[in-house]
């Protein structure tokens, strides 16, 4: 075997430096398969919008990716790292993050303690019984992601205090903090108002390019905006997968997302 | 923002700039400094009764019940070992130590009994809390209450190291400095020293980085561990950190009393920490201590109010039960809870330009 040979074969172990990996992965509660033998890969970098019916599979894709739940079976794989059995911490660890459809905030904190919380737990002295001195650069990195989805206004508020909206901002500032290489999205936009849907589009956007994620988006017009990548997920099973052009013309998905009876069983 | 607003935090920050900085002494509110002359001055103007057993036992109780304030008002966790654990270090006090109970008691130097009181009932705290973080709400204090009681039950049964029933006594401190620390003057400022170091150090912590993460998993354990905290490492090591506070209470209980038998950690006693946090209120750590001085002006002079009415002193337990009862049921966050909505209130009515609630 050839040097280059190794070589490749070394990188094919690490599977070709995918950001994420999904084999088989099947998620049983009792009888019902909530989400069914789904196979997908995601590049770094790369933006993917999930799609489909509630009930689809689509949160409980992404409790079994963050290690909310354990999968019943197959294998996860986060940058080439199989992290199947890891806790929810040791994958954040590594560079992945995730957002709430629910906002789950530390409601009796301030909005400062909450983002500075995010950013501590992905540094070092997680345990530091010392408090932060005024230059800290944690503080400082706060700061900045509290003025990144604007709430500077209402950094020392406490979070029980915040409107729907600005929650679902902090909670796009939590997913933000340290140094995130892959970032999970449930439903960013869900009861955001027109101007703050806009503006959550340009957070999405403007996010640094080496920076992927998935978003689970109903809103269309949000989800086609800001992906690359579609996969439709339909009773828990991935249904398609292709560009945003494809999956808008292509027809089952069409009458799945219209509710014709006739292609229901798709 | 197109308009200057004089109130936005960079108007703010400007004006901070050019000010100079506050000295420290300048941050620390008035009602501290009142407090911190009235406790140094005590032993001036109070009898020694009123110092050594109404102030000393207040400090006292409140380091123990600050332990539990600290577990469940920061880390959500309602923990019953408190007091074993203070009764743990207390009894290794007197077992390392020298008592009058020479043929059980090692009789080590005070330099190896006192760290390795405070290290062993902090290392049995630890054990307990990695036992019962992994349960919520009332299994976490049907857990701790079983090894409460399993405590009480093994110090009365066992005679070869606890000395069983009779305990140990004459456990006096060491006469350190030159000082007989058991005098009331002496003992008080060792308790008051002992109660502000504690005190100090849990208002520090809760808004140091483990502090404020215990809150966090207090508010929502799922989100610390998607931002990738350890959620239950954080809470086991919040149990050591109160088995600190708890076992340096138990030692200073074990030198008041010159005693110490398993009465001193029984069932009643574990409940009292518990009506003494919940009567002061969790919510803060000055209710710990709010509620000890309660607990005991209530238990030193309810006696002699009941035999005033003709009855028998044996009913304080009474008084302290319904004087329970009616906080819970008036204010579930204790005199505290009190204390701030009449303070909210106060400030309402005071200001009237802003119309804002704060």
């Amino acid at each position: 075997m050839s040097m280059a040979d190794t070589a490749a074969a070394r990188l094919g172990s690490v599977s070709a430096g995918n950001a994420l990996e999904l084999r088989g992965v099947t998620k049983m509660f009792g009888a019902l398969a909530a989400i069914a033998d789904v196979t997908m890969t995601v590049r770094p970098g790369e933006r993917r919008a999930v799609l489909g019916s509630n009930g689809a599979g689509k949160t409980t894709l992404f409790n079994c990716i963050t290690g909310d739940f354990l999968p019943t079976s197959g294998t996860i794989r986060l940058f080439g790292e199989d992290v199947t059995a890891f806790p929810a911490h040791e994958r954040i660890r590594r560079g992945l993050r995730r957002t709430y459809q629910i906002s789950l905030l530390f409601t009796g904190l301030t909005v400062a303690d909450n983002v500075y919380l995010a950013c501590r737990g992905v540094s070092r002295a997680r345990f530091s019984m010392l408090r932060p001195r005024r230059g800290d650069p944690l503080l400082i990195r706060a700061g900045e992601l509290i003025e990144a989805v604007h709430l500077t206004p209402a950094r020392d508020r406490l979070v029980s205090e915040l409107s729907y909206g600005q929650q679902r901002q902090l909670e796009i500032a939590l997913a933000l903090a340290g140094a995130p290489r892959f970032i999970l999205f449930d439903e960013p936009a869900a009861g955001l108002s027109p101007a703050e849907r806009r503006e959550l589009v340009a957070i999405l956007t403007g996010l640094p390019t080496h920076i992927g994620f998935i978003i689970i988006e109903h809103d269309m017009d949000v989800a086609l905006r800001v992906a690359e990548s579609v996969t439709m997920m339909h009773n828990g099973r991935v249904f398609k997968e292709g560009m945003p052009a494809e999956i808008e013309e292509d027809a089952e998905v069409q009458a799945l997302y219209l509710g014709d009876g006739s292609h229901a069983h798709g | 923002m197109a308009v200057f607003d004089p109130f936005s935090p960079e108007a703010m920050a400007g004006r901070a700039k050019g000010a100079p900085q506050p000295m420290w002494v300048e941050r620390v509110p008035v009602a501290v400094w009142v407090m911190a002359v009235v406790f140094l001055t005590m032993p001036a103007w109070a009898g020694t009764f009123w110092i050594f057993q109404v102030m000393g036992w207040s400090f006292i109780l409140g380091m123990i019940a600050l332990s539990l304030m600290f577990l469940a008002g920061y880390g959500g966790m309602v923990s019953l070992v408190q007091m074993t654990i203070a009764g743990l270090a207390g009894y290794m006090v007197a077992i390392l130590g020298p008592t009058g109970t020479a043929a059980v008691s090692l009789g080590l130097p005070w330099y190896v009994y006192i760290p390795a009181a405070i290290v062993i009932a902090a290392a049995f705290g630890t054990l307990v809390g990695a036992l019962a973080v992994r349960t919520d709400g009332i299994y976490t204090i049907m857990i701790t209450l079983a090894i409460a009681a399993a405590f009480f039950y093994f110090t009365r049964q066992n005679y070869t190291i606890f000395n069983g029933y009779s305990g140990f006594n004459l456990v006096l401190p060491p006469a350190l400095f030159g000082v007989d620390w058991r005098q009331p003057v002496p003992f008080y400022y060792l308790a008051l020293g002992c109660a502000a170091l504690c005190y100090g150090a849990v208002v520090y912590v809760a808004r140091a980085p483990f502090g404020l993460a215990l809150q966090g998993t207090r508010d929502n354990p799922r989100r610390m561990a998607a931002l990738g905290f350890n959620v239950t490492a954080h809470r086991i090591f919040a149990y050591t950190f109160a088995g600190v506070i708890a076992a340096l209470g138990g030692i200073l209980l074990v030198w008041q009393n010159a005693q110490i038998a398993p009465g001193t950690a029984g069932l009643p006693a574990v409940f009292d920490i518990l009506v003494i946090a919940v009567v002061g209120g969790m919510r803060r750590p000055e209710g710990a201590f709010i509620g000890a001085f309660i607990y005991v002006v209530l238990r030193t002079y309810s006696p002699d109010v009941l035999t005033a009415f003709g009855l028998s002193n044996e009913r304080f337990k009474l008084l302290i039960g319904l004087g329970f009862l009616a906080i819970v049921f008036f204010s579930p966050d204790g005199v505290l809870g009190l204390w701030d909505r009449w303070r909210a209130r106060a400030r309402k009515r005071r200001d009237p330009l802003t119309g804002q609630p704060r």
